[in-house]
């Protein structure tokens, strides 16, 4: 039987390690400041896209390998994860960036004319082309924290705002908080604006590639789209700038003028942590494991996260993938 | 090796630090290449309590000059304060100016470029002005206190090479002795080294670099052009000619 574990921070990663961990019998205790899921944690303003194919456009082979685990995972905790897949389209003078991004990623194939407006019909209005993201899907990120949470407490974890010193193994998942003891940790600003649009509808999200105003809407439903994200070398948070957010509707705008008549819901910014790399680490020191430098892979690595961590904590794995050697 | 405002530098080689897929890639990429400098944006990163000063220190352990530029200022006074911020933050003098004029083109205003360069310089800076390659621009920079001169090769980020031949290469005719840097508008190595050919002292990329698949690999590529640009132009090329001249003597040969 393994001892009880104090995992400190209970972001989305906090929350996965925690429910990995209960589902294997070890009893845990949640310790963050604040008293549930909410503006503070920087996994409240994520996209939720669990678009591993896309991310590889950018991000390195673990991402996208490990991110094809995370639709099921989250499913298999009752999250409505949302199946539909992703598109992917330029505007007109940039469409050599879509062969680009064919060309350096996996899993899509072309769509046209009468098939694109099967599937997005809005979108066929303005594009004529898109990659197609077939098995990807997406979540509402705030509704899977407050779910994990939830799920969390009905099943006995305790859940604590002190951070009284823990005797047994501590999990540290604080993400940038954590910068006190993982001094390679960076901040990467992010900002994010939220609309309401009636004459709008997606059913998937949409990234649209642009050589300089790159963006992603993620339909909520209801009318509801969060557009993302800003990607900023800048560990300041909560300040989003007048700039970044005009950059954002006005990419929005070019994708489907109906956004310009949207009603702005809310604005957005906060810092993802990240390592030189931007590459999650699992990293032992002593008795605590952090695990950390989820970037903007928040909501598709901690499912492959946790899943190794609770490997570490019971045991079953000594080192595992992504395992950092501490020499600070 | 060229020659800034007194300092030499150790390559041919000026790499942007934007757009990268990690700052991991990016260290590789100043590793595997040996550029000489590093130009840094500060107004995008720009926050409250110095909160970019993770990335810049990362910038500065890469042990190469630090050259911090007013990317994305459309106006004189924003690409003072800019410069002004840049000297406290990375203790140089050094700074790469650009003033934009054009929105979509990000085609430097030639007009501002001169009146910020003349601020700058009478304030002890060293001025890196991103121009155009008009020669009278050009003359008029010079005569604010620019030391080194940076024309683009084609609008930044488009990858079309070296847009007007003739422009640069009078350029280079007009001032022998000042370093020349093409900056911007380059996308693959042998469009450097046709800079190179063509005298220039340098050149400074970004996004060629930061957006190939292989960062790392695309740095190292433009080195070498670099290099063999550089000889080919110091070798004293051939001039070019309509008739055909055989290098191997034709008289005499057996007739079959």
């Amino acid at each position: 039987m393994t001892e009880a574990v104090t995992i400190r921070g209970a972001g989305v990663v906090g929350l996965c390690v925690a429910t990995e961990l209960a589902a294997r019998g070890v009893a845990v205790t949640l310790s963050d400041p604040a008293p549930g899921p909410g503006a503070h944690g920087c996994s409240w303003w994520a996209g939720g896209m669990l678009a591993p194919f896309c991310e590889g456009f950018s991000a390195e082979e673990p991402v996208v390998r490990l991110g094809q685990e995370a639709a099921d995972w989250w499913a298999a905790q009752g999250v409505a994860v949302i199946r539909r897949g992703s598109l992917v389209v330029t505007l007109q003078r940039d469409r050599r960036e879509l062969d680009l991004f064919a060309r350096r990623t996996k899993g899509h194939r072309p769509v046209t004319g009468a098939e694109l407006a099967a599937l997005e019909p809005h979108l066929a209005e303005r594009h004529d082309r898109a990659l197609f993201f077939e098995t990807e899907a997406h979540i509402d990120p705030r509704a899977a924290l407050l779910h994990l949470r939830r799920r969390l407490e009905e099943a006995g974890a305790r859940f604590e705002q002190t951070g009284a010193a823990p005797d047994g193994p501590v999990i540290d998942c604080r993400g940038l908080a954590a910068r006190d003891s993982l001094p390679e940790l960076r901040g990467v600003k992010g900002e994010m604006v939220v609309l309401r649009s009636a004459d709008m509808r997606l059913s998937r999200p949409v990234r649209l590639l642009h050589p300089r105003f790159p963006l992603y809407i993620v339909p909520r439903g209801d009318g509801v789209f969060m557009l993302g994200a800003t990607q900023i070398e800048s560990g300041e948070r909560g300040r989003a700038s007048a700039r970044s957010v005009m950059e954002l509707l006005s990419a929005a705008y070019a994708l489907h003028p109906a956004f310009g008549e949207a009603e702005v819901l809310e604005i957005g910014a906060d810092a993802r942590p990240a390592f030189p790399d931007n590459l999650p680490r699992l990293t032992r020191k002593g008795r605590v494991i952090h695990v950390n430098g989820l970037f903007r892979h928040g909501f598709l690595l901690s499912p492959a996260l946790a899943r190794m961590t609770a490997a570490m904590v019971t045991g079953e794995t000594a080192t595992p993938e992504l395992a950092h050697e501490d020499h600070g | 090796m060229p020659v800034f405002y007194e300092t030499e530098v150790t390559s041919r080689l000026m790499l942007g630090t934007a757009q990268y897929p990690s700052p991991a890639i990016l260290a590789q990429a100043f590793r595997r290449s040996g550029a000489g400098v590093a130009t840094v944006s500060l107004r995008r990163e720009a926050g409250g309590e110095r909160a970019g000063q993770a990335f810049w220190d990362m910038i500065r352990e890469l042990g190469v000059h630090v050259l911090p530029n007013t990317a994305g200022c459309h106006s004189v006074r924003e690409a003072v304060t800019t410069a002004q911020m840049a000297r406290e933050l990375f203790d140089t003098n050094w700074i790469k100016l650009e003033v934009i004029g054009n929105a979509d083109t990000l085609q430097p205003d030639p007009f501002g470029l001169v009146e910020a360069a003349r601020i700058l310089t009478d304030e002890g800076f060293a001025v890196f002005p991103y121009c155009t390659e008009d020669l009278v621009l050009c003359e008029r920079l010079i005569e604010a206190g620019c030391r080194v001169l940076m024309p683009w090769g084609a609008p930044i980020g488009t990858g079309l090479g070296l847009n007007n031949i003739y422009g640069l290469r009078s350029l280079r005719a007009h001032f022998p002795d000042l370093p020349l840097v093409i900056d911007a508008g380059l996308g693959l190595p042998s469009q450097a080294a046709q800079a190179m050919e063509l005298g220039y002292d340098a050149v400074l990329l970004n996004t060629a670099v930061a957006r190939a698949g292989d960062p790392a690999a695309m740095a190292e590529g433009f080195a070498r052009a670099l290099e063999a640009g550089r000889l080919g132009f110091e070798a004293d090329p051939m001039e070019p000619r309509d008739m055909a001249a055989p290098s191997t003597p034709v008289f005499g040969k057996a007739v079959l």
